[in-house]
């Protein structure tokens, strides 16, 4: 069962890293996470933001970002972050570690590796001349002692 | 809250600080690069202990500066890096290519 859907669209500016950051830190909140979780879906989430940026609107004007957050049940947080840019070309192969387009300006490829480490399932869709569509789905520990 | 740069004895200490992400990360890069050609840095010391947040983008900055200092025959050395900050460096395999010390606290 979905609920407490929320959904912010902001421009892909650098700038805005941050600020989705902590947009899903005050969402997080109400779910009382721990302090580790809440670093994890943060990380997570400045990945994807940040490809959506670097990437999916290379060389175009900065387009839109969407965000949605949901909870499914009581402890499954689920982010869906899509940008309408270039889309990647092979999926497979951007997911791999230390793959980059971009090694000249220091990229490390380790954006899609640090997304599957911190969240429980990460889901890549994406279309070239389209967009991409990145979901976190993070299982929250709710019976941790704290 | 900035990055420190503290230059001394060809020894180049990087304090970061606060929110390190892929905006911030090129100013920082620049910043090291400028005293990289300004001053005879043997070894530069990244000090992750006063960082609130990381993504991959620090990897990028520290790898970068270590392949710069590869080609000049220096090192690079990695302090205090703790919690979710050492977990990302550790996915790039960063703490073969150099050494991480801690302060004692």
């Amino acid at each position: 069962m979905d609920r407490n859907i929320i959904k912010v669209s902001f421009d892909a500016l650098p700038e805005n890293q941050g600020f989705a950051r902590s947009v899903v830190s005050g969402y997080l909140a109400m779910s009382d996470p721990t302090v580790e979780e809440l670093a994890e879906v943060k990380t997570a989430v400045s990945e994807a933001v940040s490809n959506s940026i670097i990437h999916g609107y290379k060389d175009m004007d900065a387009g839109r970002i969407d965000m949605e957050m949901k909870m499914v049940g009581a402890d499954r947080c689920v982010i869906r972050i899509t940008d309408y840019g270039r889309g990647i070309e092979d999926v497979e192969k951007a997911r791999e570690p230390m793959f980059s387009t971009e090694s000249d300006r220091e990229m490390s490829g380790m954006g899609f590796t640090v997304m599957e480490s911190f969240a429980d399932k990460v889901q890549v869709r994406s279309e070239p001349g389209k967009g991409t569509e990145v979901v976190l789905i993070k299982n929250l520990d709710l019976y941790d002692v704290r | 809250m900035d990055t420190n740069l503290i230059y001394s004895d060809h020894v180049l200490t990087v304090e970061l600080c606060g929110e390190v992400d892929h905006h911030i990360s090129s100013g920082i890069r620049e910043q090291i690069d400028y005293m990289l050609e300004e001053c005879n840095v043997k070894t530069i010391v990244f000090d992750f202990s006063r960082v609130t947040f990381m993504d991959s983008s620090g990897i990028g900055i520290v790898l970068g500066r270590y392949n710069k200092m590869a080609v000049s025959g220096g090192q690079v050395i990695i302090r205090n890096a703790r919690g979710l900050v050492r977990q990302i460096l550790e996915m790039s395999g960063i703490f073969s290519l150099m050494k991480h010390e801690e302060d004692k606290e």
